[in-house]
């Protein structure tokens, strides 16, 4: 087997509100190896989206442990934990979350301007190149809203990948998308995955599930399922397979 | 993280809300401007004060007598006698480095006349120094000498005002022989105007003549009203002083017990009271403009505070991406501090402009130092950090899984 890229024991966290203490994750324990492709499902209140926070580096567990590509994540303080944020981790969320009134190129740049690894000169070249695996590099020097759903999300994606994390962690990443272009999106994934990326996509959709080769389900802050999807759909297949929407 | 990429960022925010921009600086603009002409306005008249009152003769020790044993009458110092040429010439023999010139006093008013024309004025006996220590100048003809001083010449120099309604036609008065009190003067020179007194008096109504010569024939006195002496410099005056304050103690036979029985004076003290008045309303009208630049610090706190909230998701965003609390703190900080820096450079460029505008239309004296715009950038750029740290420092600390879902 491939190298464990993320890995949780027993992880758990609670919340205190008020007099009561809320129980999100109940002990949960699964490893990612890398070049999976898993998605994360459950309704809302499961914990998903707190296994997210802690997975993201956002929010730490109450107990438990999480290694990311090695490193006991419990033992970094905040500084260390933006670092690794930057440098690890990818993330695309549902909003897209692209900066207003700046460019695409710029927006895939960001990231780089808090990476001391990366000097200064780089950034443009690899901001192009991350660009262009997205199929965007005609749309670089657009404002996010000059810009469709799918290909503000194309650009997020591609900030995700420009620092060459470890992970990318995909947060209801269709979420705001129609069908054709949510498959896109996931095409664009399964494409990035066939490359040898890492990804987590944490989703409540079972369709998007079925195009992944493993799905992790949660409920009610536990591991309910985990299971490999042995019938691995493909999202360009299925994009075809769509009604065309000329004729529509 | 390189501070040009936090400038970048910084400028990029900025940029996007100009206006905004643009009405916060105007706070920092208008208090750093007005800091500036206030400064200048009031140095300037302190410079113009302590100008005209060197022109006087800031150097000048004035020697009066007083009396020592009053009783119940108090008399006016000129009408006293104790003051004599021993006191003049004993200072003179002191031959200190400390002192420049003296020149006792004699002074008398009168008409003078020539031929049909006549002005009363007042006649002044002094030495050959006095012109030094009054700083006049002369404009025409000589200055009487020693020997004349000695020998009561009659000759005498007149100011300009007197030479005006003396000699109306515009003729030379060098040579021409003037009455005083029917006393006849031959004018042996002119002085050159030196126009009014910080009191308002004209200093060009006057006639010298050797002291020698108006208490021989005029005042037939052999007292001296006052005595002037000039110290070497501004700084040697307290020297000077106390110098001249010995000799004369020590001419008028005065026990240690005794009170002087005169009463030295100096321009410095003068100088340095009206000095200490104008240092206080500078003080006052930089303090009221450094209250419109405090203002224009609270309107950078406010607007950087509304910026912070307005941009909760691009820091909850930036956070997520790996910027630290630090990068952060620097992005809000700098902002605040280009704002506050802007536009004090803005404002010290209008300060300079309106200060001058000051000076051309109201023709106020202005001085523009450079402590003041060194201070007024040091004060900006403190307003900027200080105002701008806490909105920075709220934005540093922000939780970036909250500040990702604000709406």
């Amino acid at each position: 087997m491939s190298e464990k890229i993320l890995e949780v024991k027993n992880l758990k966290r609670e919340f205190v509100m008020g007099e009561e203490t809320v129980k999100a994750l109940k002990g949960l324990s699964f490893t990612i190896h890398s070049g999976e492709f898993v998605t994360i499902m459950g309704h809302s209140g499961s914990g998903k989206t707190t296994l997210l926070n802690i997975l993201g580096c956002l929010d730490r567990p109450t107990d438990g442990n999480y290694y990311l590509d090695g490193v006991n994540v419990e033992e970094l303080d905040k500084n260390s934990l933006a670092e690794l944020r930057n440098e690890k981790i990818g993330f695309v969320f549902q909003s897209y979350n692209l900066l207003p009134r700046t460019t695409a190129l710029e927006n895939v740049e960001m990231p780089m301007i808090y990476n001391k690894h990366i000097p200064s000169s780089e950034r443009r070249d690899r901001a192009l190149e991350a660009l262009k695996t997205v199929n965007l590099l005609n749309r670089a020097h657009h404002m996010p809203n000059q810009l469709s759903g799918g290909q503000q999300q194309r650009v997020a994606i591609a900030r995700a990948l420009v620092s060459e994390p470890v992970i990318i962690l995909a947060d209801e990443a269709t979420g705001n998308l129609d069908t054709r272009t949510s498959y896109e999106i996931i095409s664009l994934m399964q494409d990035l995955n066939e490359k040898g990326k890492t990804i987590v996509f944490v989703t409540h959709e079972p369709d998007i599930a079925a195009f992944s080769q493993r799905t992790i389900l949660l409920r009610d802050g536990l591991t309910q399922k985990d299971v490999i999807n042995t019938e691995k759909r493909s999202a360009k297949k299925a994009i075809v397979s769509l009604p065309d929407p000329e004729k529509m | 993280m390189k501070i040009f990429d936090l400038l970048k960022i910084s400028l990029k925010a900025l940029k996007k809300s100009k206006l905004r921009t643009f009405l916060t600086m105007l706070g920092v603009i208008i208090g750093v401007a007005a800091v500036i002409t206030m400064m200048a306005i009031g140095e300037g008249s302190k410079e113009s004060i302590h100008t005209s009152l060197s022109g006087m003769g800031s150097n000048m020790i004035n020697i009066m007598p007083v009396m020592n044993e009053p009783g119940s009458v108090r008399l006016q110092g000129s009408s006293m006698q104790t003051l004599k040429q021993e006191d003049a010439d004993a200072i003179v023999n002191l031959n200190s480095p400390n002192i420049k010139g003296v020149s006792p006093i004699v002074s008398t008013s009168g008409q003078a006349i020539n031929a049909s024309n006549n002005w009363p004025t007042s006649l002044i006996g002094v030495s050959t120094d006095y012109l030094d220590i009054r700083q006049f100048k002369l404009k025409d003809g000589i200055v009487f000498s020693k020997e004349d001083v000695k020998s009561f010449t009659k000759v005498c120099l007149l100011g300009t005002t007197v030479v005006k309604n003396l000699f109306p036609d515009g003729q030379s008065p060098i040579g021409k022989i003037i009455r005083f009190n029917k006393i006849p003067f031959q004018v042996i020179g002119v002085l050159a105007s030196k126009g009014q007194s910080n009191f308002g008096q004209d200093q060009d109504d006057v006639i010298l003549a050797p002291y020698t010569t108006v208490q021989k024939r005029i005042t037939a006195t052999h007292y001296l009203q006052s005595i002037y002496v000039s110290a070497a410099s501004e700084a040697q005056s307290d020297a000077a002083t106390a110098e001249v304050k010995q000799v004369i103690r020590e001419n008028h036979h005065l026990k240690a017990s005794e009170d002087n029985d005169f009463d030295v004076r100096t321009q410095a003290e003068l100088l340095s009271a009206i000095g200490s008045t104008t240092s206080m309303m500078t003080i006052l009208l930089t303090a009221i403009a450094g209250i419109s630049l405090f203002i224009g610090g609270i309107g950078i706190m406010n607007i950087m505070y509304t910026s912070v909230t307005e941009r909760t998701r691009e820091i909850g965003l930036r956070m997520s991406l790996g910027a630290k609390e630090k990068d952060i703190l620097m992005q809000f900080l700098i902002e605040a501090v280009i704002i506050s820096i802007t536009g004090g450079v803005i404002g010290v460029v209008l300060g300079i402009a309106s200060s001058k505008v000051v000076s051309i239309i109201l023709h106020w004296p202005i001085l523009i130092s450079e402590m003041s715009i060194l201070i007024s950038f040091l004060v900006c750029g403190i307003t900027g950090i200080f105002f701008g740290y806490y909105p920075a420092q709220k934005a540093s600390r922000l939780d970036p899984i909250d500040a990702l879902k604000y709406e």
